[in-house]
């Protein structure tokens, strides 16, 4: 009796002092409701939500902070998406935010690009290569629609098409 | 000669009633001459072929137009001497809707000047060499769907059964039926190669219990060729009794896996017409260059089965069955169930069309008003892939392809048995290929999103340490700077000090 109560009463302590110790030193959980809801959107990084990527405006919506009705990109599809992990009601995907959209695909004038190299840097998928004062391209396999080379090109030489298929 | 017993039933299906009569009255009609031809590069399934004519090029009966793309493609030849009008894109029938394909347009020259023919090859002796021969002769699966022959048949001898699919159970379509009643020898001719090409063992030829004129035809010149491994498999008229895996499931009690060609139950399915044209290419070395195509309808005047030049346009072809008649509701390219409706006669036959139909009002579906799903069920009773039609149908209308996946969307084989059969007159295979559609796109997103943040990633990490680096610079050089000026000072004040201390002694002395 008193052997099978030390015994237990030990490994209660002895376990107790493993968690403790384990969620001290361990690193914390990344939230798994911003993980999930990252996952669901088209993560094309656009920025078009207001957030400085997908990631940040997942997290923004996991705390609450954000409608669910912010990304162009994803359209009403994630929009519902979202809602039905979230148990919210679909509201309507705003439209006043941008038109990036996985189908379209930026394409350089080559005749008219002055190699400034602005586009590249903003591109947040790496999917333009050229090397300052010469012609630049873009990967049309990577590039992701999402309309931010648009604004700094000075010789607004890219056009949007869409994507074949 | 022993017929095949057949030991199951089969899987869901409907009895419908059989239009084929229509268009059996006269035999195949060969005379058909086109003015002009519309040479599609694409033939319903893989890449396009690539034009291998210039405009104003003069081509001869026979010659390749268009060089086979990545598989599955095939080559594409000219059914008729003339000279090419244009290239251009345009819209030619695809598996279940129009696609836009490059086509070469040809004048053909007038029938009454000797229509030239390109040299046949011969039948080389090689299996390599014959398989690359069929590829090269543009042969495709003519069932309707369109697979290039020579990659189904090239199999690496895991074959022992070849079956002949003559099970036609689209109610209007009577093309084989007709070309088996017509050229029984030939069909079986074309068998035996394919067996000796395959490995195959056994041969089974399926037809159904209704086509009493072309089993007749069929057991006539088997027992006259003497080929016991050749068997007739008579089987039920039920519709879609034909499709390839339906047939596979009934005559060898196996299904083919999920995902899987047919060769993974050991056996290859070819259409009787294949076998007619692989026979052709044997004897004659003759390319693919015609198909029989059912004209029927009571919106044409003339019913018939008629051998059609690859690329005639369908306005031709119904000229040549004597003109449209009375009141067309709708134009309709493949079978009543399976095929879809066009807009424009102005579209060119393909390897793939098997049928066109010029439907009276009376023919189509009158009412398409929608109703909710009552739940009955029907539709998984009737369903060939043993599907469960109405949840397929929740799941899509709410594009959770997670479930669509669990419940088999892809095994659909969008017969439309279960839209028949709805009390609620859901067009529910509608909704399936749409929803296989959209699966299709989600994908292609997926895909590009999971690479598009792996480099959003990596481009992050990359400015992370290009910034480390900047700050680790800076602040060396300030440490620097801070050195050097530390350094200036000392030097400057053991300077004035030494001056100090000297003019210190100076004054003392």
């Amino acid at each position: 009796m008193i052997t099978g109560t030390v015994i237990l009463a030990g490994l209660a302590v002895a376990l107790a002092i493993l968690l403790i110790l384990a969620s001290r030193y361990l690193p914390p959980a990344a939230d798994p409701i911003a993980d999930r809801l990252e996952q669901l959107l088209p993560r094309v990084q656009c920025a078009q939500c207001g957030y400085p990527g997908c990631r940040a405006y997942a997290e923004a919506i996991a705390a609450g902070n954000a409608s669910i009705n912010r990304c162009p990109p994803g359209g009403d599809e994630t929009v519902r998406q979202l809602a039905s992990v979230l148990g919210q009601e679909p509201e309507p995907l705003l439209t006043d935010l941008g038109h990036a959209s996985l189908d379209s695909v930026a394409r350089i004038d080559e005749e008219l690009c002055i190699g400034c190299n602005l586009c590249a840097q903003v591109c947040p998928v790496d999917a333009i290569v050229g090397i300052p004062q010469m012609m630049h391209t873009i990967i049309a396999g990577h590039c992701t629609g999402c309309e931010l080379c648009l604004p700094p090109c000075p010789v607004d030489c890219i056009v949007l098409e869409s994507r074949d298929g | 000669m022993a017929e095949y017993q057949i030991h199951r039933r089969p899987t869901g299906g409907l009895h419908l009633a059989a239009r084929k009569t229509i268009s059996t009255a006269t035999r195949i009609n060969r005379n058909l001459a086109p003015e002009r031809l519309i040479i599609p590069m694409t033939q319903q399934l893989g890449p396009p072929a690539t034009p291998t004519v210039t405009v104003g090029q003069r081509v001869v009966r026979g010659q390749s137009v268009g060089a086979p793309g990545e598989t599955p493609s095939a080559a594409v030849h000219a059914p008729r001497a003339g000279t090419v009008l244009k290239l251009e894109q345009r819209l030619v029938p695809g598996g279940n809707r129009l696609v836009q394909s490059p086509c070469v347009v040809l004048a053909v020259d007038d029938e009454s000047t000797e229509p030239r023919t390109e040299p046949q090859g011969h039948w080389p002796d090689g299996h390599t060499d014959r398989i690359q021969a069929i590829r090269t002769a543009g042969i495709v699966g003519l069932g309707g769907a369109a697979f290039p022959t020579a990659e189904k048949l090239a199999t690496n001898g895991s074959c022992s059964t070849l079956i002949l699919n003559g099970a036609e159970c689209e109610p209007y379509i009577s093309c084989d039926d007709m070309l088996m009643r017509e050229s029984a020898a030939e069909i079986l001719t074309g068998a035996q190669t394919m067996m000796s090409l395959v490995g195959a063992d056994i041969c089974l030829l399926a037809i159904e219990r209704d086509k009493s004129l072309a089993l007749e035809s069929m057991a006539a010149a088997i027992a006259e060729l003497g080929d016991e491994r050749i068997r007739i498999a008579t089987v039920p008229s039920v519709y879609p009794g034909g499709g390839e895996r339906q047939l596979i499931e009934l005559l060898m009690g196996e299904e083919v896996p999920s995902g899987h060609y047919p060769i993974a139950t050991g056996c290859v399915c070819q259409n009787v017409a294949t076998a007619y044209a692989l026979d052709r290419l044997v004897r004659a070395g003759e390319p693919l260059m015609t198909r029989i195509v059912t004209v029927t309808g009571k919106g044409v005047r003339e019913p018939q089965n008629v051998e059609v030049p690859i690329g005639t346009p369908i306005r031709e072809l119904i000229q040549h069955c004597g003109g449209y008649v009375g009141n067309v509701e709708r134009l309709i390219l493949g079978g009543s169930m399976m095929g879809y409706s066009v807009s424009s006669d102005e579209l060119p036959v393909t390897k793939a069309t098997n049928c066109v139909i010029a439907a009276h009002r009376d023919e189509v579906r009158d009412s398409y008003e929608e109703w909710p799903c009552i739940r009955c069920g029907n539709c998984a009773e009737v369903c060939p892939a043993r599907l469960l039609p109405q949840d397929l149908l929740r799941r899509s209308r709410s594009y959770d392809y997670q479930q669509l996946d669990v419940l088999g969307l892809s095994d659909c084989i969008e017969c439309g048995c279960c839209d028949v059969v709805c009390p609620s007159q859901i067009p529910l295979t509608d909704y399936f290929r749409d929803a296989k559609q959209a699966r299709r796109t989600h994908e292609r997103h997926r895909r590009l999103a999971d690479t598009a943040q792996s480099r959003y990633l990596s481009k992050q990490e990359r400015l992370r340490l290009q910034q480390e680096q900047t700050e680790r610079l800076q602040t060396d050089l300030k440490a620097q700077v801070a050195a050097d000026s530390k350094l200036r000072q000392e030097t400057v004040q053991a300077a004035i000090d030494r001056v100090r201390r000297r003019r210190d002694a100076d004054d003392a002395r």
